[in-house]
């Protein structure tokens, strides 16, 4: 597949109103909204363009697993810092459970690098390296008319013209194909060590808190059931003081731990409908029922939310709490009658409708799969 | 650019009697200026050789004030420039001749720090400064710190995307910053991103950021503030020559280190520091390297060592490692005061802003060393050398007829470099309109049809700083028609005017 093959589908959906559903490996149909058009497989144009490892960037076509990417990272000790789910497992959700339209048997291929950073969906060391926006460094852009953007570059610094690299990531699709990404990578940590604590939830957002306001080298943190798993990463001895003044137990294999958290195939995840709240990290409690576990410090929660009570709450009480919450994976049934995010103001939405609008005037890029107006 | 040209290209018709008794009806006395000898401290920012008088200067106190002078701006199709602290150097804040400058000075309250939650709420007339003080009894710090940080203010922060010396291990403003509270030139507030570690919907808050006051005007600003290292040392190293410099830079990171700081000055840099400052730096060096370590002390330790390990094997000629925290602040002191330093010993100076691949930076400087020659003029190079982001400084005299002009087309030349070199002309202090032209080299007319469709998006009748930061399709036609290259011109698909 090349560029060329890449604009002519756009051009020609342009020319004729088609409406597409952009896919790379397909990982995270799962996510968002409905799914609707005509499917788009970008999966054929993959391959890393250029990696650069003094220079901190690789730059890659979208359809370009993330494990591909992140094995030729590891040849240099370097990493996609901000921990990319790849969801490739037959298992997300775990124990055999049916997940969202998807099904547990159905083996997925794998993250591609274009779909991560379409969905934004970083993991468990977005707490201490950032969001999947901040690694941006520049994206081309298919848009939806067929023409050719190049937005950004492979520098570090780059402030000439508005930044709609990172306005691209976690767009869903919506104002483009971002046909070649260009990330910052950073080296892999010298030491990580994982330890483990017993306590309540209402401790864990205090003590993550308390932890975050310190200069110490916290890389991740996962609370379920009772059990705060945190994660220290840097240099040797950095890691090591750190451990001895935290006290809490070694954990035993942390690194499949850290996977299973990443891909959510932690018993954690399971069931048939999860919602992701993002919070300030200190905001107590909101008051809902079915908490399965808390990540970033206390800023990403998930509630497991098969009652309808939940469904109710769940809206208000994150944003009354200074957040907002996604419905991150449902059953069918429920992605038809609730958007996956948070509804806009009126001003907000007519002004993305008007930024969709300048990348997608016939608004035929994945249409509805961020909300159902556009 | 002339000043003259850019105000014939960007031409409104305001009625200067209708403007300011309107203005008068909206904001008590002491908020508004339309006398001549008033508006005169505005009339450039920190690029001095840029100038225009605005119509009228509005310094509004509250939010509800901003609404008001952004309405009727809009009823009456008048342009607004809204400024901070006028310490940019791209001409980011310069008035527009037709139009009102929008001064958030007195927007200067920290509203709130909250030590659990590590953020702050400022006010976009808070210095960038004066938020790491507000933090430090809780042991926390705001890490943007351009060089200005004294009297840049949060709002032109938030405007210009800058960075400091400090960004490649802690980012650029846009990492920092959590939430903006804009209001629209139609009067209408938008809360964009939140304490959460995101948003629902697009990232406009990626998308305001380093938008230069053409989408929005900020009324609030919410920033993430980080535990202040226990402990920072630095290594000064020496280098007989620029290229080994750069390798070590190259090495470094090669290495697997992400130093907190890592800069680079260059001879004619030091010498112009070192009898002002008294930083202690080694004027035989070609060069000089600031490589700094930042964490726990156990982690500084041994960063610093291996540190020290990778510059001796790149060849440097002396390694000095801060013994104190006295001496790490006279290492940066000497840095930090570059272009004062320079300010010294010439009558003018211009500073450029170009980023380019780390690798590229022996080509880089061997090229401002012949520009030298061809322009008649001496440059100094300062040089954020871990995120590839230079500063030459060219020094000039606007008393030489002749020789600003020179100065403009060295930048120029610098820049076009830059982004042939696969970088690009602003790292951080935007483009204003000292690059506007040079926006016609780095991106291709779809990319500029784009922008400004954004900017449409945002302000339908583009009056938010007109003529910034993304040049028309004109200009960059004009501007193509007197840089032909290799016979060839930049816009062939442009119909000329």
């Amino acid at each position: 597949m090349t560029l060329d093959d890449l604009v002519s589908a756009l051009a020609t959906a342009f020319e004729n109103h088609t409406p597409l559903r952009i896919r790379g490996a397909g990982s995270k149909d799962f996510y968002g909204g409905m799914l609707a058009g005509e499917v788009l497989d970008v999966a054929g144009y993959r391959g890393i363009v250029a990696y650069e490892p003094t220079e901190l960037y690789v730059t890659a076509k979208c359809g370009t697993p993330l494990a591909e990417i992140e094995a030729v990272l590891a040849e240099k000790g370097q990493m996609l810092a901000f921990e990319p789910p790849h969801f490739s497992g037959a298992s997300v959700g775990s124990a055999g459970a049916s997940v969202g339209s998807a099904g547990a048997s159905v083996v997925f291929a794998g993250a591609t690098v274009g779909g991560c950073v379409a969905a934004g969906l970083a993991g468990p060391r977005r707490q201490q390296a950032g969001s999947v926006r901040d690694f941006v460094l520049g994206i081309k852009l298919v848009d939806g008319t067929g023409q050719v953007l190049d937005f950004g570059g492979q520098v570090m610094k780059n402030v000439a013209g508005y930044d709609v690299s990172r306005l691209l990531a976690g767009s869903l699709g919506t104002l483009g194909v971002l046909a070649e990404v260009t990330l910052k990578v950073l080296p892999k940590p010298m030491a990580e060590r994982t330890l483990v604590f017993e306590m309540t939830e209402v401790e864990a957002i205090a003590q993550l808190n308390r932890w975050g306001g310190q200069p110490l080298p916290i890389s991740a943190s996962f609370w379920h059931d009772g059990q705060l798993w945190l994660r220290l990463s840097g240099a040797r001895a950095a890691v090591e003081a750190a451990s001895r003044k935290l006290g809490g137990n070694a954990a035993v294999n942390p690194e499949k731990h850290w996977i299973s958290v990443r891909e959510q195939t932690h018993p954690a995840f399971a069931g048939q409908t999860l919602w992701r709240l993002a919070l300030p990290s200190n905001a107590p409690p909101p008051g809902l029922d079915g908490l399965r576990a808390i990540e970033w410090g206390g800023g990403q929660r998930w509630y497991a939310g098969e009652s309808g009570e939940i469904r109710e709450a769940v809206r208000g009480a994150a944003a009354r709490a200074g957040g907002h919450a996604v419905l991150y994976r449902a059953p069918e049934s429920l992605r038809c009658l609730e958007g996956a995010f948070a509804p806009l103001s009126p001003a907000l939405l007519a002004l993305h409708r008007r930024i969709k609008k300048s990348f997608d005037p016939k608004g035929i890029l994945n249409p509805g799969r961020l909300y159902a107006e556009f | 650019m002339p000043t003259a040209e850019f105000s014939s290209q960007t031409s409104f018709q305001t009625h200067r009697q209708t403007l300011a008794a309107r203005l008068q009806l909206i904001l008590p006395a002491h908020c508004l200026l339309v006398d001549d000898e008033d508006l005169r401290p505005y009339e450039c920012d920190g690029l001095t050789a840029y100038r225009e008088l605005p119509l009228a200067v509005c310094l509004p106190e509250n939010e509800g004030q901003v609404i008001d002078v952004l309405r009727t701006c809009h009823q009456l199709g008048v342009p607004v420039v809204a400024r901070g602290a006028g310490t940019g150097l791209s001409g980011g804040a310069m008035p527009h001749a037709q139009g009102v400058v929008l001064s958030l000075a007195r927007f200067n309250r920290i509203l709130q720090v909250d030590r659990e939650a590590r953020l702050a709420v400022v006010q976009p007339g808070v210095r960038n400064l004066a938020v790491s003080e507000a933090a430090a009894p809780f042991g926390l710090y705001y890490a943007p710190d351009p060089s200005s940080q004294i009297a840049c203010t949060l709002g032109g922060n938030v405007a210009e995307n800058s960075g400091g010396v400090h960004c490649l291990k802690y980012g650029l403003t846009v990492h920092n910053v959590l939430r903006v509270r804009v209001v629209s030139i139609e009067g209408e507030i938008f809360e964009i991103g939140s304490a959460a570690p995101d948003a629902p919907g697009y990232d406009l808050l990626a998308l305001l950021i380093g938008s230069e006051g053409m989408l929005g005007v900020v009324t609030e600003v919410t920033v993430k503030l980080v535990p202040k290292p226990e402990l920072a040392q630095v290594v000064m190293a020496s280098f007989d020559d620029v290229g080994k410099a750069g390798d070590a830079v190259a090495a470094i990171v090669a290495a697997g280190i992400i130093p907190a700081g890592l800069e680079m000055m260059d001879k004619p840099a030091t010498a112009a520091v070192e009898p002002y400052v008294k930083a202690g730096y080694d004027l035989d060096a070609a060069a000089i390297l600031l490589c700094e370590s930042d964490g726990t002390p156990e982690e500084v330790a041994e960063e610093i060592f291996r540190m020290t390990e990778v510059l001796t094997a790149a060849g440097a000629s002396n390694i000095r490692v801060s013994q104190s925290e006295a001496e790490r602040l006279r290492f940066w002191a000497g840095r930090k005061a570059a272009f004062p330093a320079i300010g010294r010993i010439t009558p003018d100076y211009y500073c450029m802003d170009g980023t380019i691949p780390r690798k590229r930076l022996a080509e880089m400087l061997a090229a401002i060393g012949d520009m030298e020659k061809k322009y008649r003029l001496r440059c100094a190079n300062v040089f954020h050398a871990g995120d590839g982001n230079l500063h030459p400084l060219i020094m000039y005299d606007t008393a030489k007829p002749g020789e600003w002009a020179r100065a403009e087309a060295f930048g120029a030349e610098i820049l076009e470099l830059s982004v042939a070199l696969g970088g690009s002309i602003t790292g951080e202090h935007g483009v204003g309109i000292e690059k506007i032209n040079q926006m016609c080299v780095q991106y291709k007319t779809p990319e500029l049809a784009a922008f400004r469709r954004i900017k449409a998006a945002f302000d339908e009748n583009g009056l938010l700083n007109p003529g910034k930061a993304v040049p028309s399709l004109h200009r960059c036609a004009e501007y193509g028609r007197m840089h032909v290259h290799h016979g060839e011109t930049k816009f062939p698909e442009l119909e000329r005017f």
